[in-house]
């Protein structure tokens, strides 16, 4: 269930930090990465202080219940210049219990000056599960830092999940999300990035496969508060069955955040007549010396890229496959960790209707790609 | 109602005072049944007609103003609001140019207006010079003969009932929104055309000199039917500014298209913005919406918006019959203090349906501009198309300009794109023109027209002459 990858880890079982699954020897210096009860306990100040400061209990019900019920979570420090050579993971597991368990776990991240790490929380759980995931994060990053944050999230189908993901970033800063989202039932994401300083960038990569009567949506939030700021956002989302997605992405550019740039698409497919998509690119801007775009697109499969690959032999429906996973290729080919890349691929191959059995042939592709 | 019930409470309204000074007739401010059945009488309009503006009032009294605009304004006074005003007489209105407004004829003198239209505009006494009572007479003959009836909406609800009752509120009905509801209660005056099957209008219909002659309240009620095979074009000019200052403006149109017709509706609106400081101007509140019902029917809007204090407007199509067209072309212009929350709908109900939307904003001073669409597909829509795109240009850093498109796509054989730019005059396209001895002015106003000229080219040539001589004036002093 884990991901196959040498990295620190920080294990959470329906909430509640699990040692045992945990790896966290060999940290290097300047690196402090540990379960929040215990770093409320070791330094109450230090992480007292920042949590709640991005984020309070005004902003949804569900950041409320989570700022009163918060009991345990993952805090990372990163030391000025630190960096941070082997990613790591926040796994949270899901379980198949007498009943259903509703955590609200908080995550807070908070890099120093010119520090840099990636960060892949991954959501996975028992195929029966159904639990509810109330997720609040909170990531601060100083002058320069570089933060690549993964987020994973295989959640079994009838889990619940919500998580909003408050970003402030500072001059020169680069934050990078890929936000992943396959699983669980009903499934809302709220990120949001301040960029205050100079030269900060924020990526917004997102893609989402709804099936059955998943719901899922992404809402994310761009403010440019500085000039000379950057952001750039693809989203694609794949609806089959009865599956309705949501994607409200906004650009917020600030009287006087001159010289920004932003830039937001979205592209949608849809493989049922029953799926929904529902898509809001907004752009709301107050200077005039910017450089912004949306575009957003929905549609079904190209009927003469089918034909193109009938021609060569293969069969329709393993055409269509092959059309829907070069659709999602777009956004996995800005993912630089192959093995989260891999994974994804193999979900949606996996989540193809059976007779595609593209599995294989991605394994094949993946083999052969290692060799 | 009773004929003696109404008489009381006409002649209670009387008691406590009607303004009928030599100047206008004019009910004091304030709205309640009384007062809406005093305009049913005055226009002579039959019982069920009242009856349908009092249940849309009660409808009205349990609605909630919108608050989902990106608009800042004080909560409207609606009991500060006179909901009648009957046509100044003759004789109070101004005897010739030289008593009007010298700023209001310099703004003429710019569009281009030839003269005897600036006096009509004006409110000038018509005279035998311009007769417009003549030139409504001929165009009503070659109407008449071809047999379409375009008349006032009151006339209409005396004259042909049938049509009213069957179409009238059947597009945007009368708790569509709380505006509409408004109007429906209160609607003094609009146009009302009918197109019979297999006609095609012989000329371009226009409420441009009627408004002004009729110098018609602020809610007008414009209903227009094309029945099979039919078409029409139809101007809406409101270009005349208007001195009276924070008015509120709620009108609702209605379109309708049964099999394989076409409206075409274009409207040239610069209601009074405002002065400088954001003091005064017009809240247009609108609704217009065309119904598709017949198949292969289509329906065009084109909007040139410049004036206004408030824009609220959202010129939508519903496209239920198969095949149906949905086209939406709009320049707005803000200046000033203007701000402008404006969009399209094109709901897709019928298989095969297609619609366009091409939104050029220009937001300049202090202004701020919305575009608010919605695409709708739904899940009959098969092979339904959308292709929207709507660019903004930002002229000085204390405007804001703001894109908020929705999609709602529930089928899988539709495709819908969306595209939106932001940007600003580029120094460089500047640099190029004044390089060549273009003054900046000048540049600007060459780059604004070749921005917005996806959509002037949608409008009749006599209006597009007009929406480009006004873009130039709402933007002057814009630039620099």
């Amino acid at each position: 269930m884990t991901l196959p990858i040498d990295a620190h880890r920080l294990t959470f079982v329906d909430g509640v930090f699990s040692a045992p699954l945990s790896q966290l020897d060999g940290l290097p210096s300047g690196v402090a990465l540990l379960p929040l009860s215990r770093a409320l306990e070791e330094n109450h100040e230090a992480v007292g202080g920042p949590l709640g400061r991005l984020t309070g209990v005004e902003f949804s019900p569900f950041s409320a219940l989570n700022t009163a019920f918060t009991e345990e979570g993952a805090v990372l420090r990163l030391a000025p210049g630190t960096v941070v050579e082997k990613p790591i993971v926040l796994q949270f597991l899901s379980r198949a219990g007498e009943a259903p368990v509703m955590s609200h776990p908080r995550i807070l991240i908070e890099a120093a000056g010119r520090s840099q790490a990636t960060v892949i929380e991954h959501h996975i759980g028992e195929e029966s599960a159904a639990n509810f995931t109330n997720l609040v994060e909170e990531i601060m990053l100083d002058r320069g830092a570089i933060l690549t944050h993964y987020k994973l999230q295989e959640a079994p189908l009838a889990d619940l999940h919500v998580a909003s993901i408050h970003v402030e970033q500072g001059r020169d800063s680069t934050y990078t999300s890929f936000n992943l989202n396959l699983g669980g039932s009903l499934v809302r994401t709220d990120l949001i990035s301040e960029l205050n300083g100079q030269g900060a960038t924020a990526n917004f990569y997102g893609l989402f496969y709804g099936q059955g009567r998943q719901h899922v949506d992404s809402h994310t939030l761009a403010n440019h508060n500085a000039p000379h700021t950057y952001s750039n956002e693809n989203y694609k989302g794949i609806l089959d069955d009865r599956a309705h997605g949501v994607f409200n992405g906004k650009v917020v550019v600030k009287r006087d955040s001159q010289k920004i740039e932003g830039y937001q698409s979205n592209a949608n497919l849809l493989l049922s007549d029953r799926a929904e998509i529902d898509a809001k690119p907004e752009l709301e801007i107050y200077a005039d010396d910017v450089k912004c775009s949306h575009g957003t697109t929905t549609g079904q499969l190209d009927e003469e890229a089918i034909f193109a690959l009938r021609t060569r032999g293969i069969d329709r429906q393993t055409a269509r496959g092959l059309l829907t996973l070069a659709f999602a290729g777009e956004v996995l080919g800005e993912v630089s960790l192959d093995v989260v890349a891999e994974r994804v691929e193999l979900a949606v191959a996996g989540k193809l209707p059976e007779r595609f059995n593209l599995a294989g042939l991605v394994e094949t592709a993946v083999a052969l790609d290692d060799e | 109602m009773a004929t003696q019930e109404m008489e009381e409470l006409v002649r209670r309204d009387y008691k406590e005072g009607f303004v009928t000074d030599i100047e206008s007739d004019t009910l004091p401010p304030g709205l309640d049944e009384d007062v809406i059945a005093f305009i049913s009488n005055k226009k002579g309009e039959p019982a069920w007609m009242l009856e349908w503006r009092l249940e849309a009032y009660r409808k009205w009294l349990k609605m909630t103003p919108p608050s989902w605009a990106h608009l800042d304004y004080p909560p409207i006074d609606y009991q500060s609001i006179s909901y009648f005003s009957a046509p100044k007489r003759d004789e109070d209105r101004p005897q010739s140019l030289d008593e009007v407004d010298p700023k209001l004829l310099e703004t003429y003198e710019k569009l281009g207006i030839p003269l005897h239209e600036r006096a009509a505009l004006a409110g000038v006494a018509v005279d035998a010079v311009f007769d417009s009572v003549s030139v409504a007479t001929t165009f009503k003959e070659t109407l008449y003969e071809a047999g379409v009836i375009f008349c006032s909406i009151s006339e209409a609800i005396r004259e042909y009932p049938e049509l009213i009752k069957q179409y009238l509120g059947t597009v945007v009905p009368v708790t569509d929104n709380y505006f509409a509801a408004l109007n429906s209660a209160v609607f003094t005056d609009g146009s009302f055309v009918f197109v019979p099957k297999g006609v095609t209008c012989p000329m371009e219909l226009s409420t441009y000199f009627r408004i002004n002659a009729a110098n018609t309240g602020q809610f007008e009620r414009t209903l227009i039917i094309c029945e099979e095979g039919a078409q029409v074009s139809y101007l809406e000019g409101c270009t005349a500014p208007m001195r009276d200052e924070n008015q509120l403006h709620a009108a609702v149109v209605e379109l309708v298209t049964l099999d394989d017709a076409y409206i075409k509706y274009s409207t040239v609106q610069n209601w009074y913005p405002g002065d400088e400081d954001g003091k005064g101007g017009i809240y247009n509140f609108v609704t217009k919406r065309g119904d598709c019902r017949g198949d292969r029917s289509r329906i065009s809007w084109t909007q040139v918006e410049t004036g206004s204090a408030i824009t609220w407007k959202y010129p939508s199509c519903v496209l239920r019959g198969k095949d149906s067209i949905g086209e939406f072309y709009s320049v707005a212009v803000t200046n000033g203090r203007q701000q402008a929350d404006t969009g399209t709908k094109m709901i897709h109900i019928g298989e095969g349906t297609r619609s366009s939307i091409i939104s050029k904003g220009i937001s300049a001073g202090r202004s701020n501009q919305s575009y608010r669409g919605l695409v709708k597909i739904g899940p009959r829509a098969k092979g339904a198309r959308n292709f929207t795109q709507c660019d903004s240009l930002l002229i000085g850093d204390t405007c804001g300009a703001h894109t908020f498109p929705y999609q709602e796509i529930g089928n899988s054989t539709a495709t819908v794109e969306h595209e939106a730019t932001t940007s600003k005059i580029g120094e460089d396209q500047l640099f190029y023109c004044q390089s060549r001895g273009i003054s900046e002015e000048d540049a600007v106003s060459m780059i604004v027209n070749g921005f917005c000229k996806d959509v002037f080219q949608e409008l009749p040539m006599e209006f597009a002459v007009e929406a480009e001589a006004l873009l130039s004036v709402t933007l002057e002093g814009a630039v620099g």
